[in-house]
């Protein structure tokens, strides 16, 4: 075994450890945190496997930006977490089916990759402006459609914030 | 394998010679600074412990290091054990990507003066910023202190949101060097610094490496007469000490940064690529400690506006401006 070898599986073993204590831990601070290694985790993998970029962005988005907000929410509104019922019985179901979607697809692609086939790899690993020029040239219009639904999205937050702010105003000047 | 081994000995040998430079700069900036600081309040500072006081972080680090490592009753224990060692890693990792000279021979072998020069060594910069927070955030919230806490949830907030300029002002420099690599953007300066063509890129990247490293007039994340010392209040020896040092590496590798994406890195006339570098480093430290000096802290919501208001859209247009001048 190479020494790539027993890095990815050391990797692996760390990514799935941090993940399964994440979602069993009942303190929500802890959950987060061990979610945040288990990013980590994955940024370190994609590195291994040649994909410095994707490994990056994953730091940067969902260990810098995602998980940092979650715990900012959590740490404001301080959840003392309840013995049971943390889901019901609706959003169980939820999570299960959109579990077996993401088994069924890691077990196609594997089947892929046994094939011979490695499109899922090749696209990660691409030099940063390579990947720039092929988003921008194939898939254009999805990012446009993406980043207008975002804008949606920050204009709805913006609206209900100040329509808040101006009730509470309100209230003073009656008062 | 013997070229494998001789390569590993070079990596280790420039690892130990950047730590320590950057521990013992880190060490002398602190005294730099309380001198400075005391001469601007026309006050003596640091002068007991050797001539003009040059022992005084020695002293400094033997008290750090000897005093009890307390650890509050109700606090988080794991979380409140890691959290300082976060801000001190993650500051003093980032110094890897920054190139602090030419290649040079030794016996025959290629050196390049730099620790890691990967080719999205900028996002490297970001990702490891970003993963400073965590030490903040997590131990101002471990402590189980009041204080700990707001210093901890306005620092989070504070650093989150003045990434967004601090990345943003840097796109044009990257537009202009066609590249995410600190060495690609380096050699792009070999003719003029970008200070001279992104001198409004330059200033939004300076004022939010202030707010990202928590200094006056950012400093609301520890800001003293309001919550003692925000959130390493319940710090003690060497844990507080990691933070110190967490915030003087972090002023360094800003300095570094400001260096190498708009003052043409280790580039100059007459004098090594590295010694170039450390002047840059130091001149840069140099005035933001004066702007510490001189400067009041901001409110909560001038810290907020600036940023959103003033920085987003600012750096925004210069993107869309470098882009047009750029195509001409």
């Amino acid at each position: 075994m190479s020494v790539y070898a027993i890095l990815f599986y050391a990797i692996a073993v760390f990514i799935l450890a941090s993940t399964a204590i994440a979602v069993t831990r009942r303190h929500l601070v802890h959950a987060a945190v061990f979610l945040a290694l288990s990013f980590f985790g994955s940024a370190m993998l994609f590195y291994l496997l040649g994909a410095p970029l994707l490994a990056m962005l994953e730091v940067i988005v969902y260990v810098g930006a995602i998980m940092v907000l979650f715990l900012f929410v959590i740490m404001m509104v301080e959840v003392k977490g309840k013995d049971s019922g943390v889901l019901t019985r609706g959003q169980q179901a939820a999570a299960a089916l959109l579990g077996i979607v993401y088994v069924a697809a890691a077990v196609m692609l594997v089947r892929a990759a046994a094939a011979g086939g490695n499109a899922a790899l090749q696209a990660a690993v691409a030099e940063p402006a390579v990947f720039g020029e092929y988003l921008f040239r194939q898939h254009w219009l999805s990012i446009e459609i993406a980043s207008f639904l975002l804008l949606i999205a920050l204009m709805g937050v913006l609206h209900l914030g100040r329509d808040i702010r101006r009730r509470q105003t309100g209230k003073e000047n009656a008062s | 394998m013997l070229a494998w081994i001789t390569g590993l000995i070079v990596l280790l040998v420039k690892l130990v010679v950047v730590l320590v430079a950057l521990l013992l700069t880190a060490a002398y900036l602190v005294w730099a600074e309380r001198k400075l600081l005391a001469r601007l309040q026309v006050r003596l500072g640091p002068n007991r412990a050797g001539k003009f006081g040059l022992l005084q972080p020695i002293a400094d680090m033997i008290k750090l290091l000897t005093k009890e490592d307390l650890v509050p009753e109700s606090a988080d224990r794991v979380i409140f054990l890691l959290a300082p060692a976060v801000v001190s890693v993650t500051a003093l990792l980032m110094f890897a990507v920054v190139p602090f000279g030419t290649d040079i021979t030794l016996f025959g072998r290629r050196v390049p003066l730099i620790i890691s020069d990967i080719n999205v060594a900028l996002l490297l910069v970001f990702a490891f910023s970003s993963l400073g927070v965590y030490g903040v955030a997590l131990g101002g919230w471990a402590s189980n202190s009041k204080f700990a806490l707001i210093g901890g949830i306005r620092g989070a907030a504070q650093m989150i949101s003045y990434e967004l300029p601090l990345g943003l002002s840097l796109v044009p420099v990257v537009m202009l060097a066609r590249s995410f690599s600190l060495v690609d953007i380096v050699n792009a300066q070999n003719s003029y610094p970008f200070i001279l063509v992104q001198p409004l890129a330059f200033a939004i990247f300076v004022i939010s490496a202030m707010a990202e490293s928590k200094r006056i007039p950012f400093d609301l994340p520890e800001a003293e007469n309001e919550l003692g010392a925000g959130f390493h209040t319940e710090y003690s020896g060497m844990r507080f000490g990691l933070f110190f040092l967490g915030e003087y590496v972090h002023m360094q590798v800003l300095g570094a940064l400001v260096a190498v994406f708009f003052l043409g890195g280790w580039r100059g006339p007459w004098l090594p690529g590295p010694l170039w570098l450390f002047v840059k480093i130091i001149a840069v430290a140099l005035v933001m400690i004066w702007i510490r000096g001189t400067l009041p802290r901001l409110r909560y919501d001038q810290l907020m506006a600036i940023c959103w208001k003033v920085l987003v859209p600012a750096a925004l247009i210069n993107i869309i401006l470098t882009g047009f001048v750029m195509l001409i």
